[in-house]
């Protein structure tokens, strides 16, 4: 492994990668997928390692995998929910070294060695997190399938605010983002769509937990 | 989605000379290319994935300007201190642009690269040209809505959906790339992308393999930045009308002024005689009708979008308006 190529990866991500990814290397793809035949082309399961909630798994995945089937069909982490799989609605936010994203729009084989949190790996022990401790104390749902990926990406949001990142109705973008007014926490949550409709309880959950948490 | 086989580059050289072979595409965020490989509109038989390219940084150029490099993702360049400062249009642009869990994904080149949201481009048993080329155009004289009224043409309609390369396009930047052969170029990007004409399928001046390594921006320009976006929803929804200006204006007259529009054509679209209508000017009504007269020459409905027309007309008024009486 070319060191040069990934500066800034940790010891430990680094050790998953060079364990659990070579057979994927370009340089290391079978003979018949740099001849570019498409029939020819090797279609072997990839060997992957996922960091999901703190444990690792290896896995070998068809490459179409989505990381959102990877965590419900393989892992059986079925909180994060389908929704659209087509990133439309949220329903399968999850977050990535820390960052939210859509679950459906991503190959799992994309984040080998990475660390995945899902709405599963978020209480600690038995107390829950301060988010899915608000959004119960404010019905912050109805059906409860938007939930999950609410929940993952209102969690993922707070960390974007913390660093001060801002939004489309920032009002002014070079001050530093001192409170989130309703507004903020709308736009920010504009990628988790509810079909029920709890917009009001959700907002209210988010600023009781931003509370809690600052 | 097709079987396809997966590589990921160990380097820029391993990737240009991967991503030349026939059916072999190369693999960013994935936001774009994912969902349309899930309706078997693209169908890559092997997916080079740059994820893991030092591809990753935005630095500051000796011009004075800034070099973002092609895998910095739409949040992080929305929430670059520099980019805020200095081009606060791309940062507005960015943030308008779909949700924060697709920004954290999302590419600079993926986003320039993305493909066109027509609702038929996207169903494959509809004729499409820029899907299947020569089988016709479905929106023409179907639901056309959301498309083009400028620089369309018999073959397509479609519009490009970016709102940041609408920001770049006021802000004169360029593509650079690099080939299999290690050749580099930087192309301005009003070349970059490309009007539908008789080959709708060819949507930028990118050679077979050639891949994006950075966006360069010149200095910031002078003048006050806005991005106005207009759309069904208030949020994560595509733009049916955009604008970017750049004005400078004094005591009630324009020194200069940069203007682009989203969602009204098959790329940003960017007319000169418009800005020179409004440079040296006094602000007011006549001199932004006299703007928008230049920029929508030539525009033409195709029924449901006829709207689109006089909705620029107003966006652009309450643009001017809103830079000029800061
Ligand atoms: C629900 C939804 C709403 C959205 N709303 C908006 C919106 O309002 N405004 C907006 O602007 N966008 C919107 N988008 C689109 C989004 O911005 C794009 O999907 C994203 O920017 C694509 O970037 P990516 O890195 O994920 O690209 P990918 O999907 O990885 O790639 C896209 C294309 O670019 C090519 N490519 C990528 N990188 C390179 C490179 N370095 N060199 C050569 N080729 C390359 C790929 O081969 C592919 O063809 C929306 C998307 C979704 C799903
Ligand atoms: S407008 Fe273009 S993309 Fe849409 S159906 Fe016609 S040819 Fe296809
Ligand atoms: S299931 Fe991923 S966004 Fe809807
Ligand atoms: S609670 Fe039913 S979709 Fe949100």
């Amino acid at each position: 492994m070319d060191e040069s190529i990934f500066p800034n990866v940790e010891v430990t991500r680094r050790t998953v990668i060079e364990t659990g990814t070579t057979a994927l290397l370009l340089s290391s793809l079978p003979h018949g997928v740099l001849a570019s035949e498409p029939d020819q082309a090797d279609r072997t399961p990839a060997s992957i390692e996922l960091l999901v909630n703190g444990h690792a798994h290896t896995l070998a995945l068809d490459p179409r995998t989505t990381l959102l089937d990877a965590l419900r069909e393989h892992l059986t982490l079925t909180g994060t929910k389908k929704g659209c799989d087509h990133g439309q609605c949220g329903a399968c936010t999850v977050l990535v070294d820390g960052r939210r994203v859509n679950s459906c729009l991503t190959l799992a084989v994309m984040h080998d060695g990475q660390s995945i949190t899902t709405v599963e790996g978020l209480a600690f022990d038995q107390d829950l997190h301060p988010m899915q401790a608000a959004f119960v104390e404010h019905d912050g749902y109805q059906c409860g399938y938007c939930t999950s990926g609410q929940i993952c990406s209102a969690v993922g949001m707070l960390a974007e605010s913390r660093e001060g990142m801002p939004s489309y109705v920032t009002a002014d973008l070079i001050q530093p983002l001192t409170e989130l007014s309703d507004n903020e926490i709308r736009e920010r949550m504009s990628g988790n769509i509810c079909r029920c409709a709890a917009y009001p309880n959700i907002v209210a959950a988010i600023k009781q937990a931003m509370g809690e948490q600052t | 989605m097709k079987a396809f086989s997966y590589g990921r580059a160990r380097s820029l050289a391993d990737a240009a000379a991967t991503a030349n072979k026939p059916g072999f595409k190369i693999i960013a965020g994935g936001t774009n290319l994912l969902d349309l490989m899930k309706l078997q509109v693209e169908t890559p038989s092997a997916l080079v994935d740059i994820n893991r390219l030092p591809l990753d940084k935005i630095e500051e150029t000796s011009e004075g300007g800034l070099r973002i490099g092609a895998l910095v993702r739409n949040s992080d360049l929305a929430a670059d201190p520099r980019v805020r400062q200095h081009y606060g249009v791309l940062s507005r642009a960015l943030l308008a642009g779909a949700s924060a869990q697709l920004r954290n994904k999302a590419t600079t080149a993926g986003n320039l690269l993305q493909r066109t949201r027509c609702y038929y481009f996207y169903d494959i048993t509809k004729p499409c040209n820029k899907r299947v080329p020569g089988s016709g155009c479905s929106a023409l004289a179907g639901f056309n809505r959301i498309h083009a009224i400028l620089g369309g043409s018999e073959a397509c309609i479609a519009t490009h959906p970016s709102d940041m390369a609408v920001a770049m396009r006021a802000l004169d930047a360029k593509v650079e790339t690099t080939d299999h052969e290690g050749r580099t170029r930087a192309i301005p990007i009003a070349d970059f992308q490309r009007l539908p004409g008789r080959t709708p399928e060819v949507e930028s001046a990118l050679a077979s393999g050639e891949i994006v390594t950075a966006v360069t921006l010149p200095p910031p320009p002078p003048g006050v930045q806005v991005y106005r976006k207009v759309r069904d929803r208030a949020s994560y929804a595509f733009a049916l009308v955009s604008v970017a200006a750049i004005v400078d204006s004094v005591r009630g007259r324009i020194r200069s002024a940069r203007l682009a529009f989203g969602g009204v054509a098959p790329k940003p679209w960017r007319i000169a005689a418009a800005e020179q209508r409004l440079t040296n000017e006094a602000v007011g009504a006549r001199s932004f009708d006299a703007a928008a007269d230049a920029a929508l020459e030539g525009a033409r409905g195709a029924g449901a979008n006829d709207f689109k027309i006089p909705l620029t007309r107003r966006t652009l008024h309450a643009v001017l308006g809103e830079i000029t009486r800061i």
